[in-house]
């Protein structure tokens, strides 16, 4: 826990050094870049070779040397994927869950990430603890009572609701979103805009929610990664003619039994990709610097 | 902000004790929605899951009969709970020691003045974007015995196939290869935010006292991040604990496997939970057992926990060397959860 809490100096603390003051001592030698590519290599192999047996036929999986160029066959495999498995409704799904799921954890973490870092109130460092002692809690735990109640008393097993109640706040973004905010707001503005005449609703919409954008954006990504790659709690209560992404792939790779079609099974799971690629793509410098500045795993 | 909420304050017009009572309570408003649903959602299903571990319970038939400890006594004398114990620890220390092995080394590697900086550190981040569910099903056929890129290595050179998925320490191996790969980059991310933040005039100072590359990695770098290592390592354990998609899908096709492997040689322990709590139907010692899981995660926390204080102590002692910059680069990565 005392990592957690000394933590907060390294956010805005920490050095950032340029290219342009590289001193002889850490100038990078062609071993750097080899070692580089070789990993870039490593990292996007089993995406790319997916990507080639998916747009291929399955006996190519066989071939000696490894296929490296992509065939004509994608659109088909993939067609075939959607025909074995209820892709289209589990996209439309996962889109909806983790939707959902990033906008209340975004919401209701600024929330209450700003009453913590700029609000003073009786309890406030006691409330805290109990936020930060609770990210600790693996809830993964605790899926049996939560079957229970999904299945016996609410009876919303099978419905998107099921999944998504669930997710609907994490200790860790309220941590996050506290952290972020105990440093950006200087306290004078939130004087400044009380003797204006703001109240708290007002105070909280027009200073605090502007400030904490660029961490809600950063929050964001990570929740809705999280929530589209879950996989065991959907695998309990979705079933297979309401699935998400995940769900529908496990199917899906289980569905030709001894024999399966790999171009289709790795065509489906490079569109279970697909949607979380296009975002790394528009977003991964934002991710990296979340990583950087200390997210989290989710 | 001493004053309470008196509705007699003499002088003070209506809308003024609205005021006050705005301020008052807005605070209280705004962490409510987190702290009740988190009760809900979080806190409730892990305590009423002890409650069930202590009576037999089954999926549809719900509550039987108080049965005490008996559930946890059951699960400590079964084979299989060992089995998935050993294979989680196993799977555990297959991933982990070649993970930051990878992790400090990539790291050391982009804390240089690299040229397209930013595409190096994406391409490391790939694997973090695929979900571990898919990470199994391309995984499965790569570590294939029949077909697939490594088993075509191995024929063209005239071995023997490597029986992936039925060997016990090559599925271990397989298994523990699709963890690596999705955390490796993601780690090495983290521990570089920790080395950018060692103060570099002590590598140049170093450097003018003649230390060469290799001596100041293990002599500054290696010393300074510490702390972040340790808070990968946990992490990572804590983490490696709870796997689950990657030994239920691997091979899952071939094998009809639903319990991690043939002859469970590949079952972890979230495995166990979901074989005894779903396709065998008891909830009483499914909850035995997550409950004997939330116990040794909390050890981990606890050794998490002291490993770092004792750190901190260190960081207070009038040793010579930079304590504050260490203090930084243990800072440089914000608190970690797994969630």
């Amino acid at each position: 826990m005392s990592v957690l809490i000394r933590s907060t100096e390294g956010m805005t603390t920490a050095p950032r050094r340029t290219a342009k003051k590289a001193r002889a001592y850490d100038r990078p030698g062609p071993f750097s870049y080899a070692l580089l590519i070789a990993l870039f290599t490593g990292a996007a192999f089993p995406l790319w070779w997916s990507f080639v047996i998916g747009s291929r036929q399955a006996s190519d999986i066989n071939l000696v040397p490894v296929a490296l160029v992509p065939g004509p066959n994608f659109l088909t495999n993939v067609a075939k994927a959607f025909e074995t498995v209820n892709f289209g409704q589990a996209l439309v799904n996962s889109v909806i869950i983790a939707g959902t799921i990033t906008v209340s954890v975004v919401f209701f973490s600024t929330l209450a990430g700003f009453a913590f870092a700029k609000l003073k109130f009786r309890g406030r460092n006691g409330l805290l603890v109990a936020v930060i002692v609770t990210m600790a809690i693996p809830t993964q735990l605790g899926i049996i009572p939560l079957f229970i109640l999904m299945s016996k008393y609410l009876h919303w097993t099978g419905t998107l609701g099921a999944v998504i109640v669930p997710g609907l706040v994490t200790a860790f973004g309220v941590f996050f979103m506290r952290q972020y905010l105990v440093d950006v707001i200087p306290d004078e503005l939130i004087e400044a805009a009380r003797i204006d005449g703001a109240n708290m609703w007002g105070v909280f919409w027009h200073i605090g929610v502007p400030a904490a954008r660029p961490a809600m954006a950063v929050l964001g990504l990570f929740t809705f990664m999280a929530a589209w790659t879950d996989f065991l709690w959907p695998l309990l209560v979705l079933g297979p003619t309401n699935p998400s992404v995940q769900t529908a792939l496990a199917a899906l790779s289980a569905a030709g039994g001894h024999s399966p079609d790999h171009s289709m099974v790795l065509a489906g799971a490079v569109i279970s990709v697909l949607p979380l690629l296009l975002l790394f793509l528009v977003a991964g410098k934002q991710l990296i610097a979340g990583i950087m500045q200390g997210a989290v795993k989710g | 902000m001493t004053a309470t909420v008196a509705p007699r304050v003499p002088g003070l017009t209506f809308r003024q004790r609205m005021s006050r009572f705005d301020v008052k309570l807005s605070p209280y408003l705004y962490i409510s929605p987190f702290f009740i649903l988190f009760a809900l959602i979080g806190l409730f299903p892990i305590i009423y899951t002890f409650n069930v571990s202590l009576y037999d319970w089954h999926l549809l038939k719900g509550q039987g009969d108080f049965v005490g400890l008996a559930n946890y006594t059951d699960v400590l004398g079964d084979a299989l709970f060992w089995n998935a114990f050993g294979n989680t620890i196993s799977i555990f220390v297959l991933s982990a020691v070649p993970q930051l092995v990878f992790a400090v080394i990539i790291a050391a590697v982009l804390d240089q003045a690299l040229r397209a900086s930013t595409f190096w550190r994406m391409s490391i981040l790939l694997p973090y974007i695929v979900a571990p569910v898919a990470v199994a099903v391309i995984f499965t056929q790569i570590f294939s015995q029949f077909n697939g890129p490594i088993a075509g290595f191995f024929t063209s050179l005239g071995l023997e196939p490597i029986r992936w998925s039925f060997d016990v320490l090559p599925s271990h191996i397989a298994v523990a290869s699709m963890v690596n790969w999705r955390w490796t980059g993601y780690n090495a991310l983290i521990l570089l935010a920790a080395m950018q933040a060692v103060p570099r005039d002590l590598y140049e100072s170093a450097a003018i006292d003649g230390a060469g590359r290799i001596r100041r990695f293990w002599s500054i770098t290696i010393p300074m991040i510490r702390p972040t290592m340790i808070f990968v390592i946990i992490t990572a354990t804590i983490g490696s604990l709870q796997i689950f998609a990657e030994p239920k899908l691997f091979d899952q096709g071939s094998s009809g496997n639903v319990y991690g492997g043939s002859n469970r040689q590949y079952q972890t322990l979230v495995l166990y939970l979901y074989e005894l709590a779903f396709p065998r139907r008891d909830f009483g010692h499914a909850s035995a057992v997550a409950w004997l899981l939330f116990l040794l995660i909390v050890v981990f926390g606890i050794i998490n926990f002291l490993i770092s204080r004792t750190i901190a102590a260190q960081d207070n002692s009038p040793k010579r060397g930079a304590r504050r910059a260490r203090r930084t680069a243990a800072g440089a990565t914000v608190g970690g959860t797994q969630s």
